[in-house]
């Protein structure tokens, strides 16, 4: 070895040796993310953006939605719930402040769900507080909360990330300044560019092991794919291309982790027009798309098979997907027995989402194969939202439902499916006024049978959350039951 | 010469003023509502009517178009809908990387451009010639996205001698901030390099066949003193013209590129406004780039003068 070569040789592992020294004293992540909030108030804007930065990290509810999607206790450190099941009597955590030095009490409570459900609320996730009759302060740290009839869900919806607890000095500055009581606080936000938030050093519960976390927006899937090749950032954990998941499943700098999400998507179906006002034209097209075809053709193989509206790690779950197993022969029986032998012509409409636009072309290649010609028209989420949800003026649609615990949305006067059966809104209020467990998930279960009957919409497959992030990365969530990046124990392995 | 540039100005007012009634009639017709996508699939309407009503879109047309051109007269382009913040602030961050990343890719054009013309055009015919003209069209035909993720991939994810994208912001410093705009800088540069190379070839070719060249070359002038002191001011004409749409194609057409190196762009800033139906940042970006372009090309029209004298006493 001469003399240039060894010297070489020592420079380089010099390098080696002060690059693994600083990764052990990493304690900043920057975080890919697609799409760049609108604002950072997530009681004024439904974006699933706001939460994704926010939640968790900068603002804390009354409850909280852990990992597992279960409900944990936040800004409440206990409560009881009376015998009637209308009276909850939260007890507050003491020495808590808001990023801005402003004590946080029962007040604070009162007024964030008060605002929360005023006349002039703009608050997205409005339905949630629905069930809310008074809010009263006992004492400061004493709330209680009167409902009109029993919730079984109301523990649980109050951990959304539309339910958190903000102050009267701050709510109206939250959308460019959001104050919270969060282990993290808001530093800065480039528009356009990124958004900065630290550890908040006043913070009341367990510190979190990261000092500051820098999520980029990276709207170009092949920019996401360089950015993590290049380490410009080092997690993404909702990563939008999922035509590169292999290269990084074979990369051993990276974890590629692929989890589930409360995304069911499903083809809508307008039930009040014709022909999709008969059952057997609805259940032709059901059985007439072969879900594995669609997932490895829209989703390169990620995503799970449903059968009916409920998200398969639930424990509740019944896999219906038999019930519309793919069987185009079936499919024409049906509907020549519904009186359009030779098919029908229709308009499907897209919104922009990969699994949209590339599920719709091969949902309608197989539709052809029995007759029907679905005339597809690519929609902007102005639009869809202006025609298909609001106007209800379409054939059929391609979306996925991404909020939790969505299955009352069946139950709804005036929904885009137009769906109206008495006997599932009986029970959709039969599970709102239970909260036994064993009780909800045979009415959880029954609820998912109607629907696989009735057909309303045609079932397609549970939105996967593909994870992509540095090796030494841990602590990012896996699964994905509310929109979050919930940071609290994320740190950089030693 | 004033009298030519004061109606150049009026003429400027005129179109800025027929181009905020278009843009505001046309995105008032296209479908969607900022209020509605703001709160999505769980909102009830009376949350929507009430997020219209901050939002000020429960006025009559009229009376927001009033109340919209009055706020500009006086240099208030209003807030933003989803953003809430004002529309100016918004513009003049996006400024601070789309003027930069214009000006740093019109100079490198035009650098590489001109020298390249005069080479090709000096030789014309030769094997030097064809060559050079092959390359400038395959960088005319290369799709710029194509070539702005190669340059990644091989300066950024393989070399690791830049950032793959994003853009520190210039507070970061100015090297910082420079250095983002490296690889989007060339891959806007050199396509349009390519585009003026064989622009300033091809003019320079018609100006060297005239009679007047010929009478130089006759009073014993090199041919290089011909090219530099003869053609290339004769020729400058049309390569103005196309550095001028250039710059204008700069400054906002540069989505892809904004969207490959995830820069916050003034393009990416009005493709995320119609989506988001932020309307009021659509209005105001579309004027301002009215606005740019009108005055680009009053500067390249009075730069003919500089190049021309005949234009100079014309008016």
């Amino acid at each position: 070895m001469n003399k240039f070569w060894k010297s070489a040789l020592a420079a380089s592992a010099l390098v080696l040796l002060s690059t693994t020294a600083s990764l052990a004293a990493k304690t900043d992540l920057v975080l890919g993310v697609v799409l760049e909030p609108p604002h950072l108030d997530p009681t004024a804007g439904a974006a699933t953006a706001i939460g994704e930065v926010v939640y968790a990290n900068v603002f804390e509810g009354l409850t909280r939605i852990n990992a597992k999607g279960e409900v944990l206790p936040a800004l409440a450190e206990s409560w009881t719930v009376s015998d009637d099941g209308k009276i909850y009597t939260f007890k507050l955590h003491k020495d808590v402040k808001f990023h801005d030095g402003t004590a946080f009490d029962a007040q604070d409570v009162k007024f964030s769900l008060d605002r929360a459900r005023d006349e002039k609320s703009v608050n997205p996730q409005k339905p949630l507080f629905a069930a809310i009759d008074t809010v009263e302060v006992v004492d400061p740290l004493t709330v209680k909360v009167t409902l009109k009839q029993p919730n079984g869900d109301f523990l649980y919806n109050m951990g959304w990330a539309a339910a958190v607890i903000v102050a009267p000095e701050s709510a109206d500055t939250n959308k460019e300044k959001p104050v919270g009581t969060g282990p993290f606080k808001f530093d800065t936000w480039a528009k356009g560019s990124q958004i900065v938030i630290s550890r908040n050093p006043a913070y009341w519960g367990a510190p979190v092991a990261l000092d500051k976390a820098t999520f980029r927006i990276i709207p170009d899937p092949a920019a996401a794919t360089a950015a993590l090749l290049a380490g410009d950032v080092q997690a993404f954990p909702v990563f939008p291309s999922y035509e590169a998941v292999p290269q990084f499943q074979a990369d051993p700098r990276f974890k590629v982790v692929i989890g589930t999400t409360e995304g069911e998507t499903v083809l809508g179906m307008n039930n009040q027009k014709p022909p999709f006002d008969n059952l057997k034209v609805r259940q032709a097209i059901g059985h007439a798309i072969d879900r594995k075809t669609l997932i490895d053709g829209a989703m390169f193989g990620l995503g799970t098979p449903i059968g009916s509206f409920f998200p398969p790690h639930h424990p509740a779950y019944i896999d219906l997907t038999a019930e519309s197993a793919y069987d185009p022969a079936l499919s024409k029986k049906l509907l020549a027995e519904a009186g359009h032998p030779d098919g029908f012509k229709t308009t499907l409409k897209l919104p922009p989402p990969v699994y949209a636009r590339r599920g719709g072309e091969i949902i309608a290649a197989e539709l052809r194969e029995i007759g029907i010609e679905a005339e597809i028209i690519p929609v902007e989420w102005a639009q869809w939202l202006e025609q298909v949800f609001k106007g209800r003026d379409y054939d059929m649609t391609i979306v996925s439902h991404t909020e939790p615990n969505d299955l009352n949305i069946f139950a709804r006067d005036n929904y885009y499916f137009n769906y109206t059966s008495p006997a599932f809104r009986e029970v959709i209020k039969q599970i709102e006024a239970t909260s036994d467990t064993a009780k909800r998930t045979e009415l959880y279960q029954q609820a998912q049978k109607i629907l696989a009957a009735d057909a309303p919409v045609a079932f397609l497959f549970q939105l996967p959350k593909t994870g992509i992030w540095d090796a030494k990365v841990e602590g990012l969530w896996e699964n994905g039951p509310i929109p979050a990046n919930d940071l609290t124990a994320v740190k950089w392995a030693e | 010469m004033l009298n030519y540039v004061s109606k150049r100005i009026l003429i400027g007012i005129l179109t800025l003023l027929a181009a905020s009634i278009v843009v505001f009639i046309v995105l008032d017709v296209v479908p969607g509502d900022p209020a509605r996508l703001m709160l999505g699939m769980n909102a009830t309407e009376e949350a929507v009517r009430a997020l219209q009503q901050q939002m000020g879109l429960d006025q009559p047309l009229l009376v927001r178009y009033a109340s919209w051109i009055g706020g500009l007269l006086v240099g208030d382009f209003g807030k933003s809908y989803t953003y809430s913040v004002p529309v100016l602030n918004l513009i003049t961050e996006r400024i601070a990387v789309s003027l930069p990343l214009a000006l740093i890719s019109l100079f490198l054009s035009t650098v590489i451009a001109i020298p390249v013309g005069l080479f090709s055009a000096s030789r014309r015919g030769t094997m030097a010639d064809s060559g050079t003209m092959a390359i400038a069209q395959v960088g005319v035909a290369i799709p710029n996205f194509w070539f702005a993720l190669l340059l990644v991939y091989v300066f950024a994810v393989s070399l690791r001698l830049v950032p793959a994208g994003g853009f520190p912001g210039w507070n970061a410093g100015v090297w910082a901030g420079f250095k983002s705009l490296i690889l989007p800088s060339i891959a806007l540069g050199l396509p349009q390099a390519a585009i003026l190379a064989r622009v300033t070839r091809s003019a320079l070719l018609d100006v060297l066949g005239e009679d007047y060249i010929r009478t130089a070359r006759a009073k014993g002038l090199t041919r290089r003193k011909v090219l530099y002191r003869h053609a290339l001011r004769n020729a400058l004409i049309p390569v103005l013209t196309i550095l001028g749409l250039q710059f204008a194609f700069l400054l906002a057409g540069t989505i892809i590129i904004e969207n490959v190196f995830y820069l916050p762009g003034l393009g990416r800033l009005v493709f995320q406004a119609i989506t988001q139906r932020d309307l009021i940042v659509v209005q105001g970006v579309v004027m301002l780039l009215v606005a740019a372009v009108i005055v680009v090309n009053l500067l390249v029209d009075l730069s003919y003068a500089l190049v021309d004298p005949r234009l100079r006493g014309r008016s």
